[in-house]
């Protein structure tokens, strides 16, 4: 350690010497970085989750351009648009194929008293081309009226009442219908709803009685010839956006449209906004302790600090002596805050179900940011050593 | 000026303390030559300004009024990069040693060197450890300062201001710290490198113990210079 970082530095490394001379001060250090680390990552974990169960959302279907009402920001909100419009896309010679698709959320009472709230998916039997095909086959058995599927992983559905459910053939009441269990699904809640039913169109709207056929929540477009083009889809989205030029709905690509809800859910919505803040203050709490630190280090070597001046060392070196430090304590803070943070990341996603998990780009992004907010701490501990006076050491 | 030119040349200065109406005068009117080589002690009684007049001759105090020229630079308004190199020329010994308690014996001294850049690190380290050696700490290199003694500490604070071969060296009570036999030995050292290498030495000094080994010793009283004896 001491021969890589005198090689590296071309001096003796003082910083270094100096903070592990004196231990405790040191071991304060290191926990106020790893505590800033945590923060930060367990508020970038939730964001994370939050992004991951907003695409989700969308993740059911393969489509090219979305049609949403222009009062909808999520898949879940928005007002209902009219199946015309599904025809007037249709003449746009690139479009292949459009369908339907209704979204609601309605209140399960599960069998074991718990409560879950559902958000479903009514798609017509004939669009099955527009599901997923880890899902295809499985949507085949919803064909039927009054049949579902029911996501296994739904908050609160624990195994036993699951297999209870998948055993016994008595339907499952939601709305006052009664459904029969076909298929179990594996998708997961997120921030808006515990779970996820997936029915036909006729299906939901008996279960969604106040909706009205012919009015869905979205439209969706596949392209002539599946090719992910996006130029191509660009020309369509203008072209439908000129021709059909109906204010009350909106048109994007589908990846456009899942940015745009993330976009909005994290700067519009409280609760994005909130985790956002939480960053903020983590990297605040970081830059405060490694500050506190490295100055009281300072303020305890003025004496040396000015000794070293009168022998005709420059500022220079004392700013490189102080950044040895602020970085050292960044990385060394580092180990234990990520570890700690995916310890924290597991018990989250377990107690929550929320796709909560540390990605390699995040422990990049953080070590990287750790550093630079030491480096700021540094640079602002710095000041002190003006009161380093070479004439006061006689 | 005379013919070979003198290491410091004090023309007319004064220097005062505070601001406004508590400004005090802590120099009055000093002039004052010091050629190369030798040892020139400073005595004088507390609050007499020898130690003020050593900090503005060694390049540490600003002057504000007169001049002094160290090594040739004229030290009014000096830039702070001609500060820096001038400060490179000089050792330092202060009465408290003020070695860094992080650094080792050897590691101290090597700041000494390694203020002229890195350079070779092993040949440093050796030039290092020679002067170490010269001084009796052979056997201490690796120890840190809490583990020295009062005297240890003063020789390796003498070593890391003498490694880099300076040519004027300021002292301030470097052995107020020390026993008789350790503080002449120190002196010693000092006076040696006087001959040897024409090293100039300034040394302020309460020690009566070691002034028979002074070449010239100028006293101080009320900021003024009193006496100024050539032996």
């Amino acid at each position: 350690m001491l021969g890589l970082l005198s090689k590296l530095l071309g001096r003796i490394p003082i910083g270094w010497l100096q903070l592990s001379h004196n231990r405790p001060r040191m071991l304060a250090a290191v926990f106020g970085v790893a505590f800033a680390n945590v923060l930060v990552f367990v508020q970038l974990g939730i964001i994370g989750a939050f992004n991951t169960s907003i695409a989700k959302t969308y993740q059911p279907f393969v489509a090219d351009i979305i049609i949403s009402s222009s009062d909808a920001n999520t898949m879940s909100d928005g007002s209902s648009i009219s199946r015309r419009y599904m025809y007037q896309s249709l003449s746009n010679p690139n479009v292949e194929s459009a369908a339907e698709i209704y979204v609601g959320t309605l209140n399960w009472n599960m069998p074991n008293g718990k409560a879950a709230s559902m958000q479903v998916y009514g798609i017509p039997p004939e669009s099955m081309n527009f599901i997923n095909e880890n899902l295809r086959a499985k949507m085949a058995h919803i064909s039927l009226q009054n049949t579902m599927l029911l996501d296994m992983k739904t908050r609160g559905l624990d195994k036993q009442t699951l297999n209870q459910l998948m055993d016994n053939n008595k339907p499952i009441e939601m709305n006052g219908i009664g459904l029969s269990l076909q298929k179990v699904v594996s998708i997961g809640g997120g921030f808006g709803a515990d779970g996820n039913v997936f029915v036909s169109d006729q299906t939901f709207l008996r279960l969604f009685p106040k909706k009205q056929g012919g009015t869905p929540s979205h439209l969706l477009l596949q392209l002539k010839s599946h090719a992910i083009n996006t130029e191509v889809s660009t020309s369509v989205v203008n072209e439908l956006r000129t021709r059909l030029s109906a204010e009350d709905i909106q048109i994007h690509s589908l990846q456009d449209r899942i940015a745009q809800d993330v976009n909005y859910q994290m700067t519009k919505r409280p609760v994005g906004v909130i985790f956002g803040f939480g960053v903020f203050i983590g990297v605040l709490v970081g830059v405060v302790i490694v500050y506190q630190v490295l100055s009281t280090d300072v303020a305890d070597h003025l004496k040396e600090y000015a000794t070293f001046k009168s022998m005709g060392y420059e500022n220079r070196f004392f700013l490189s002596v102080i950044t040895e430090q602020a970085v050292l304590l960044g990385c060394i803070g580092f180990v234990p805050g990520s570890l700690l943070a995916i310890l924290i990341y597991a018990l989250m996603s377990t107690a929550t179900g929320l796709p909560v998990s540390m990605e390699w780009s995040r422990m990049f992004i953080v070590l990287f940011g750790t550093i630079i907010a030491c480096m700021i701490s540094g640079f602002i501990a710095t000041r002190r050593l003006k009161s380093a006076d070479p004439a006061e050491l006689f | 000026m005379s013919t070979h030119q003198a290491t410091i040349v004090v023309k007319e200065l004064n220097h005062w303390f505070g601001e406004g109406e508590a400004r005090k005068q802590a120099i009055f009117d000093i002039n004052l030559e010091i050629k190369a080589g030798g040892l020139t002690v400073l005595m004088g009684p507390s609050g007499s300004g020898k130690t003020t007049l050593l900090t503005l001759m060694a390049c540490l105090r600003a002057v504000q009024s007169g001049n002094v020229t160290l090594l040739g630079q004229k030290l009014f308004g000096i830039e702070e990069r001609q500060q820096v190199a001038i400060r490179r020329k000089l050792g330092f010994i202060f009465q408290a040693h003020n070695l860094h308690e992080s650094l080792s014996a050897v590691e101290n001294v090597l700041m000494g060197l390694q203020v002229h850049g890195s350079g070779d690190r092993q040949k440093q380290r050796n030039a290092a450890i020679h002067v170490l050696n010269a001084l009796g700490l052979g056997d201490r290199i690796d120890y840190l300062p809490m583990n020295l003694s009062g005297g240890q500490k003063q020789r390796v604070a003498i070593a890391r201001a003498i490694v880099a071969n300076p040519q004027v060296i300021f002292a301030d009570e470097p052995t107020a710290a020390l026993d008789k036999d350790t503080g002449r030995h120190a002196v010693e050292i000092l006076k040696a490198l006087g001959t040897q290498r024409n090293t100039t030495t300034l040394m302020v000094t309460h020690d009566n113990r070691i002034l028979d080994m002074a070449d010239r010793i100028i006293t101080m009283e009320d900021g003024k210079i009193v006496s100024d004896e050539l032996r």
